[in-house]
């Protein structure tokens, strides 16, 4: 019979009707599933107690199922063309960024017209997306052997700094895998959720991730059940495994071994290094002996203090990272309320040690840091397939760039900033620039610098039929919407004749693989210069305006003025003009008010004229 | 009239109470439903319902409702892995029956 779980009170199924849930932690070196089953969430083990699967996939031939996990792990020298593993490093990229890695790359990458890039197995061409699929695909059977039945939903997890491409690539993973896939959850925040801080109101949470390879912090600030990524920041080449080089130079350089040892050996040392590296979390020193040669047998002892000093150089590298991260996130290390610890190389207590120290709080270690992100993944997903009371909070989606449009002068205004849940929907109003204007191109952009051609366009859709009317007094209404899949609608109404008119774009396929990532990184390096560009661009708009006005003034109404008047106006004229040219946005300013200035008297004349036009012919009981 | 709990399922009744940090014990029942007519229920309980009996077992509470115990009466809730599953047992000597699945039956 069935092996049944405890439900929350009124939340039990019926039979066959069982809503299993698990989250997926898809790893760059390791990936795990875990479920929350009465109550309590926790990762599955294979048939041998593992709990991490290796993410590697081999290919042995076609029509034969991939060969997953340790298996395939152990060919990974013997067959490293058919053998691939960190696929992770190439989902949603294209053959030429992952050509950029560099040529460690052992794989026989295919060239092919899409942008999707493929590689040569013996079991044919396979694209990342169809390796991850392999990995999930293992988790998934896993998993339904493990709960015995089929999923009913899946919740993956990503780097925050994955942009929308490498999403939508994992997502479709998860599709050919054959998974529902409900929602893709960033690794900090599932992090965050398991340590169960999505249920304090809000605050500052920095996560610091250290695995055997990588490195990443991530700085999330909670605000209403919403958790916004800040910052990221990270090494892609900084991890345990540098902890194990550095012991394993520290012995060489003890035994005396200065000549070049066969990779055997090398691997045999760094099996050693690393044994005592975690052996060293519960023990003061540890005695190691290492077999070089037949003639050269060294024995000796390694202390945490010793371990420290090797790998304190590489801790003050993330703490570094750490500062970095911050500073972009605008926040003081006072700022952040809890540090959570993701990754294996944060059991080393010299990482605890220094962490603590910087964020000066001991850092949340209570979860084994390896199965941490798959739990939070498990406990959303549970929530997402409804086997907890409504009142559970749901973590929503946020825009991961700003949307908004072109206005005079190249400028962007935003309309939806980054980081805003959906679905959303923001409206504007904007006006005319120039006298009988009757049409506006509505120009739609994603991201965050100040400039159009500093961010991404996503398309554009002219307005016509405004109403002839003077400078700034039609009233445009710009409506963005984004619907919960992410899909955006603007909408421009004339506000006196309803004149509409709109289009449809989905943001996700408008950017190109790595983007988002570098469009964010470029707004905050550029921020100060994208200050100074909009402040110029903002007074020669100004600055055009008024210069329009006055010419068009001068031409109808130029008789209300004395000769030496003309003359005046037209030296400050001529100034702004000038000045319009240059870079400097505080003199442009100063001439337009000199301008105004010397305008001041003119406009009032003009001012009186169409009022006595207004009034001639009239009585004055009229108006009373 | 008894319904207990094995020791291994005694030790992960307190374990998931601990885990949830609240709750007064299990609540154990039958509803009628699925391919054979009847379907266990097994949840946590928040405290006693009118008309519901209580038993002791292993130190834990276990709450049934009335029309419940009738079915359930002798039962023996266990704790079994069988392969990767894992998860809690009826023993129910009333049970004649149980469909192909097994997470339904007749008495």
């Amino acid at each position: 019979m069935a092996l049944l779980q405890i439900s929350e009170p009124g939340q039990s199924t019926k039979p066959h009707e069982r809503r299993l849930a698990v989250g997926i932690d898809l790893g760059t070196t390791n990936s795990l599933v875990a479920t929350v089953r009465s109550g309590q969430a926790d990762t599955l083990a294979d048939e041998q107690g593992n709990h991490l699967l290796p993410s590697v996939v081999r290919y042995t031939d076609v029509d034969v199922s991939p060969i997953v996990g340790q298996d395939a792990k152990q060919h990974a020298a013997s067959d490293p063309l058919n053998t691939i593993s960190s696929v992770k490093r190439f989902m949603g990229r294209a053959v030429k960024e992952i050509k950029h890695f560099g040529s460690q790359l052992p794989y026989d990458f295919v060239d092919t017209e899409t942008k999707v890039p493929r590689i040569k197995t013996a079991a044919g061409e396979k694209s990342p997306i169809e390796v991850s699929a392999a990995i999930l695909t293992a988790l998934k059977q896993r998993a339904e052997q493990s709960l015995g039945d089929e999923l009913t939903g899946v919740v993956i997890t990503v780097p925050a700094y994955f942009d929308d491409a490498q999403r939508q690539a994992t997502k479709d993973a998860g599709k050919l895998a054959g998974l529902n896939v409900l929602r893709l959850l960033n690794e900090p925040t599932a992090a965050a959720v398991a340590y169960g801080l999505d249920k304090s109101a809000e605050g500052i949470i920095a996560v610091y991730d250290l695995g055997g390879g990588t490195f990443d912090i991530s700085i999330l600030r909670l605000n209403k059940g919403v958790f916004e990524v800040m910052s990221t920041g990270g090494d892609t080449a900084l991890g345990g495994d540098d902890f194990d080089q550095a012991i394993a130079q520290w012995i060489m350089q003890q035994a005396g071994i200065t000549e070049n040892i066969s990779q055997n050996k090398i691997r045999h040392l760094l099996k050693i290094a690393c044994d005592a590296k975690e052996s060293l979390t519960e023990n003061e020193s540890v005695d190691l002996s290492v077999e070089f040669n037949d003639s050269n047998t060294w024995s000796g002892t390694i202390n945490r203090e010793i371990l420290n000093s090797l790998i304190d150089p590489l801790i003050q590298k993330t703490i570094v990272t750490c500062r970095r991260a911050l500073r972009d996130a605008q926040v003081n290390v006072e700022d952040v309320q809890t540090v959570v610890m993701v990754g294996g190389s944060t059991r080393n207590l010299r990482v605890r040690e220094k962490l603590g120290e910087f964020f000066a709080q001991p850092p949340m270690v209570d979860i084994d840091p390896d199965k941490v992100v798959a739990i939070g993944a498990a406990l959303q997903a549970d929530v997402l397939v409804g086997n907890k009371p409504d009142d559970e909070m749901l973590l929503l989606d946020v825009i991961p760039l700003s949307l908004g449009l072109e206005t005079m002068g190249n400028l962007v205004e935003k309309i939806i900033p980054r980081n805003t849940t959906i679905p959303v929907s923001r409206a504007q109003d904007f006006t005319t620039f120039k006298d009988g204007q009757t049409a506006m191109t509505v120009h739609v952009v994603q991201g965050e610098r100040e400039l159009v051609s500093d961010c991404r366009s996503l398309g554009q859709f002219a307005l016509h039929d405004i109403p002839a009317m003077v400078a700034g007094a039609a009233r445009i209404r710009v409506m963005f919407q984004v619907d919960a899949d992410g899909l955006l609608s603007v909408t421009a109404t004339e506000e006196t004749t309803h004149a509409e008119a709109s289009i449809q774009i989905k943001p996700s396929y408008g950017l190109t693989d790595t983007e988002i990532e570098t469009m964010l990184r470029d707004s905050i390096t550029h921020a100060k210069g994208d200050v100074e560009a909009r402040n110029i661009r903002e007074q020669q708009v100004e600055a055009d305006r008024v210069i329009d006005a006055l010419q068009i003034a001068l031409q109808k109404d130029g008789d209300l003025l004395e000769e030496q008047e003309v003359n005046s106006i037209e030296v400050a004229l001529l100034e702004l003009n000038k000045v319009r040219e240059g870079d400097d946005h505080r003199l442009i300013k100063t001439s337009i008010e000199k301008l105004n200035e010397a305008t001041t008297e003119f406009a009032a004349r003009r001012m009186n004229k169409s009022i006595k036009q207004a009034l001639a012919g009239h009585q004055v009981d009229e108006f009373e | 009239m008894a319904i207990s709990l094995t020791e291994t399922a005694a030790g992960r009744v307190k374990e998931y109470l601990a885990n949830r940090g609240s709750g007064e014990g299990l609540r154990l029942g039958v509803k009628t439903t699925g391919c054979s007519g009847m379907a266990y229920v097994i949840e946590f309980s928040d405290g006693a319902d009118e008309g519901d009996e209580v038993f002791e077992s292993q130190g834990v509470k276990i709450f049934v409702d009335a029309k419940s115990v009738v079915y359930l009466d002798g039962t023996e809730l266990d704790y079994t892995k069988e392969g990767l599953n894992e998860g809690f047992k009826f023993k129910n000597p009333n049970e004649k029956d149980t469909c192909g699945c097994g997470e339904s039956f007749t008495v």
